[in-house]
């Protein structure tokens, strides 16, 4: 069983960045008729979303998420130790977009950097990384950068994937801290399934041919080359509604965790429909299930970070939170994480 | 379970104005879209406790098949 229990670590704050171009469903072309797109806005909650231009990247959302929450930390540059990139958007194939943060930010030379990839449980697995990094003392500052530019890899005209998703960043800091509670987390993985969402060529199993770009219609509204997102919608949601409310089950058991000493439940922002499901199955109501999906659409891995500054800003700021966190998604992939936080920095929304 | 699995089919597809017949292949309705069956996931899951993996739920053809599968798993 894939617990951890990571102690002596905390959330000294949380900055999230997104694109000021908005994109409104009802507008979109990919709908026959209006109603056709309340339809689709009834079902799954996403009335617009955010979308970067052609020169912004994911981690330029971070980059501005990071700056910000570093100057009003009052953190001193030298002494962030570690930094982790986490994003399925990087800027480069090579290097480790990381590498390129550090020296941007404007990081120590002594700063252990890397990227990892990761869809939408990555801000939760990313917790659980930099946590152990930190843990142990070696490491006493840390950020946490997670983002995506989504929309950059989706098709203009399928309507399966495009509507549904937007573009944000997110930086954490997190800092040792004897005594504190740290991360309770519960992480799996199913990867015979990877296929349910895939970009399948452009790596180095499918390299980039001329055909790659051929687009295909696969249905009406469904048109797209193999250089983007296909998501099977139907097997991600059965997978979600089976695998997240028990994941989170496990990790309350297993750490003794009450319902209702849980401020609030924070969800990947799949759509409507999932965090719904999943908040009825293990009895959360509406209040302490913050959403963002109805404003920015799934916004990936950062749709955690960005939730909480959106909608729980003023908590996070001044009161002492106990919080369960899950992300889920490309993989297939799934993390659930328990931590408490207590009067942390939490800058308003950035837009870019 | 007939009446009562057809009532919420019909509910869930957004049928008022028509019966329909076990016989049907659902997904030659007017009504049925991705968006739909995600909805007839949900339905399954809250109504009848049974989640039908996609591939399963591919060979499924008619409302009589679909609902014979339901019968099926819930009994277990």
């Amino acid at each position: 069983m894939a617990f951890q229990t990571i102690p002596n670590v905390k959330i000294s704050g949380i900055a999230a960045c997104v694109p000021k171009n908005i994109e409104k469903n009802v507008d979109s072309s990919l709908f026959l008729n209006p109603e056709d797109a309340n339809k689709f806005i009834k079902s799954t909650g996403i009335v617009e979303k955010r979308v970067v231009t052609d020169d912004q990247t994911s981690s330029d959302l971070c980059y501005y998420a990071a700056e910000k929450l570093i100057s009003d930390l009052n953190w001193v540059k030298e002494d962030i130790d570690c930094l982790i990139f986490i994003t399925q958007t990087p800027d480069y194939i090579v290097p480790a977009t990381s590498c390129v943060l550090q020296s941007r930010l404007g990081l120590s030379k002594e700063c252990h950097s890397f990227d990892v990839t990761l869809g939408c449980s990555a801000w939760v697995y990313g917790l659980s990384i930099i946590g152990s990094l930190v843990s142990s003392g070696n490491f006493k500052k840390g950020l946490l950068l997670v983002g995506e530019t989504t929309t950059k890899t989706k098709s203009k005209q399928d309507k399966s994937t495009y509507p549904l998703f937007g573009d944000a960043g997110s930086a954490t800091a997190i800092e040792y801290s004897v005594g504190s509670v740290g991360f309770k987390v519960h992480s799996g993985t199913d990867g015979s399934k990877f296929e349910a969402i895939n970009i399948p060529d452009g790596g180095f199993r499918n390299q980039t041919k001329l055909d790659s770009l051929e687009m295909t219609k696969f249905e009406e509204g469904v048109i797209r080359n193999k250089l983007q997102y296909v998501m099977d919608g139907a097997a991600v949601f059965t997978f979600t509604i089976t695998t997240v409310p028990k994941s989170i089950a496990l990790l309350m058991e297993k750490s003794n965790i009450e319902n209702e000493n849980i401020d609030f439940l924070l969800l990947h922002q799949a759509n409507k429909m999932i965090v719904d499901k999943v908040s009825r199955k293990l009895k959360f109501e509406e209040n302490r299930v913050p959403t963002s999906y109805e404003k920015f659409g799934n916004t990936s891995c950062s749709s955690i970070p960005l939730t909480m500054v959106y909608k729980i800003q003023s908590n996070l700021k001044t009161q002492k939170l106990n919080l369960i966190a899950c992300g889920f998604g490309s993989g297939l992939s799934w993390a659930t994480a328990y931590f408490e936080t207590e009067n942390i920095i939490c800058p308003n929304l950035i837009e870019i | 379970m007939e009446t009562k699995f057809i009532d919420l089919f019909k509910e869930v597809l957004e049928i008022e104005d028509r019966d329909i017949n076990l016989s049907d292949e659902f997904r030659q309705y007017d009504e049925w879209d991705s968006l739909v069956y995600l909805s007839v996931i949900a339905m399954l899951d809250d109504e009848y406790d049974i989640v039908i993996e996609t591939d399963e739920f591919k060979k499924l053809i008619t409302v009589g098949e679909l609902m014979e599968e339901v019968k099926k798993r819930s009994s277990k």
